[in-house]
């Protein structure tokens, strides 16, 4: 089967959360199909390796078959977290969009929001 | 099960949220029929530490600083309407706060109006500096014999309850989880009991879905072409409709921006949750796996399937600590060769910084580039090529021990104007007292709430 390469923000949305150094970032597919092709692809070691350059050194992925959503669990990601961080977004808010610009393989049918 | 529906609105979120959000929220309870709640959430944990400092200068204050912006507005029209306040408003001074709030009431030619306090949270009362300077912290910060601004523990929502069962109008906390602002009210109302494990779990979801405010209606969503959120700038605040087994409805007032569907609930189910299957609060280990989500019409959407465990033994608290000072600096280049420059003014910085004595680690981003995502070393920077044409802004970045070396880092930016390259303009500067944060266990038993009426 054909597929096209996308962002992940084509296919679905996210928010950020924070506690200490450690953040959530969940991953929404905007249609239920998509969600099983995001469990496979992407995966806590690609997510890790997206972070790496922050620091993180620990993902972990929760899965939601119910809401047709994941969680990912991401440490050590601030640089210090909210209180020592000196990055101007000290929570670590707009991370959720450098998830959303990983990218993935899905039939062409399965694009558009 | 009863028919009973007790509405609950959430009209702040965080410590400077919208101020007019509750007029319309208001409006929206005073039409129903039954049980009605207004609730803020304005705790931070900086807000805290701060309230404390404000509280030894000056007993009569250590609540929140914006109690009067908050509360003026709506306090006349929520007791005419007979809709019950709830927040945790009562910061490092909930006394204090109950004291302000009936005066409000006096200087508005209100009747004379009943505020209940829940008190107890103060760690330091409860234990001891030095059980807490000893305790273990969760993240692995060493306490020591750092300066300890403010220590306290997340009281949960029975004591709130109690709070209400007083007939207070208003209810003003200090530290308490989140959700028991919500969750309080719905325990009063319908005499759920400590073990009802599974109602408990649908309230504190409840609870967990309002205390962003607009979180969960549309705010801090909307990303265009994507996800478009009709008259953001209006966006209405939550909610929730409750039943007796704790199924919920989350809605938002009428005429109000905003949305609210599968969407804006999911986002904000998942918001600050790590494992999905035990979110830990003081009431209850909510399990959320298992929620359903119903769309009932526009702007309405029903939750339910909350699952519930037995709390744990332990509660959980917060220790404030001083956190030095952040010293900050920027300076703007715009048009031909402006990444060059800033580089080089990055570059200029650095070397100005080892010249004269400050060896602390440096952030130095340029705006315009990559620097929210990037790394404190610039690493994405380095990796991509941006255009050396563009608008750039270099910002410097410290955290120092004193205000003075903070300010020093901070200066150099400043000196740009004439001794940096050509072109650079906008300097800003901001230095920042910081508070650090650790957390610990407590055991539950060590912690007595209380509630006073006054």
């Amino acid at each position: 089967m054909s597929t096209t390469t996308v962002r992940l923000h084509e296919l679905a949305h996210a928010r950020t959360g924070d506690k200490g150094n450690r953040i959530n970032i969940s991953l929404i597919p905007y249609r239920p199909e998509l969600f099983e092709i995001l469990q496979q692809q992407v995966t806590p070691e690609r997510v890790l390796k997206l972070f790496a350059h922050r620091g993180a050194d620990h993902v972990e992925r929760f899965d939601l078959p119910n809401l047709k959503a994941m969680n990912f669990v991401i440490d050590n990601a601030l640089e210090g977290g909210v209180n020592g961080s000196l990055n101007l977004d000290g929570h670590g808010k707009s991370l959720s969009f450098l998830l959303l610009s990983l990218t993935v393989d899905v039939p062409p049918s399965l694009v558009t929001g | 099960m009863s028919d009973k529906i007790v509405h609950i609105g959430c009209a702040a979120g965080f410590a400077g949220d919208r101020f007019d959000a509750s007029l319309p929220m208001v409006e929206s309870l005073a039409k129903h029929d039954g049980p009605r709640y207004l609730t803020f959430e304005v705790l931070a944990e900086r807000t805290l530490a701060i309230a404390h400092r404000e509280r030894l200068s000056n007993p009569d204050l250590g609540y929140s600083p914006f109690l009067d912006t908050y509360i003026k507005p709506v306090l006349g029209q929520a007791i005419e309407a007979g809709v019950r306040i709830v927040s945790n408003m009562g910061a490092a001074n909930p006394r204090g706060a109950a004291r302000r709030i009936k005066e409000i009431a006096r200087e508005q030619g209100l009747r004379e109006i009943t505020v209940a306090v829940v008190e107890g949270d103060d760690l330091v009362n409860a234990i001891g500096e030095s059980e807490i300077r000893a305790a273990k912290t969760i993240e692995g910060i060493n306490i020591g014999d750092r300066e300890i601004l403010a220590a306290n523990t997340y009281l949960g929502a029975f004591p709130v309850a109690e709070a209400l069962a007083s007939n207070a109008d208003v209810v003003v906390t200090g530290r308490v989880t989140d959700p028991s602002i919500v969750l309080g009210p719905l325990i009063h109302e319908f005499g759920w009991k400590e073990d009802d494990w599974q109602r408990l779990a649908g309230g504190t979801l409840a609870g967990h879905l309002l205390e962003c405010g607009a979180q969960v209606t549309g705010g801090y969503f909307a990303d265009p072409g994507f996800k478009d959120v009709p008259n953001l700038a209006n966006v209405g605040f939550p909610i929730a409709e409750v039943n007796a087994d704790a199924q919920f409805v989350v809605t938002k007032p009428e005429g109000t921006g905003g949305v609210v569907d599968e969407r804006t609930i999911k986002e904000q189910i998942l918001y600050e949750m790590h494992d999905p299957a035990s979110y830990l609060t003081a009431d209850v280990v909510l399990d959320i796996t298992g929620v359903e989500l119903v769309q009932q019409g526009t702007d309405r959407v029903a939750v339910s399937g909350a699952r519930g465990h037995p709390r744990t033994q332990t509660l959980k608290a917060t220790v404030s600590m001083d956190g030095g000072w952040l010293g900050e600096g920027e300076i703007s280049y715009a048009g031909p060769n402006a990444r060059k420059r800033a580089e080089l003014a990055a570059r200029v910085v650095r070397e100005r910084c080892h010249d004269i004595g400050i060896d602390l680690p440096l952030r130095v981003d340029i705006i315009g580039t990559l620097s929210t995502f990037d790394s404190i070393d610039g690493e994405l920077r380095m990796r991509d090529d941006f255009p050396d044409d563009g608008d750039y802004r270099v910002r410097v970045a410290v955290r120092a021990p004193d205000r003075e070396t903070a300010r020093k880092v901070s200066d150099e930016v400043l000196s740009l104007y004439c001794s940096g390259p050509a072109g650079g303009g906008g300097v800003r500067q901001q230095i920042t007292n910081r508070v650090d944060t650790a957390s610990v266990l407590v055991d539950r038993t060590r912690v007595t709430p209380l509630v006073h009426v006054l």
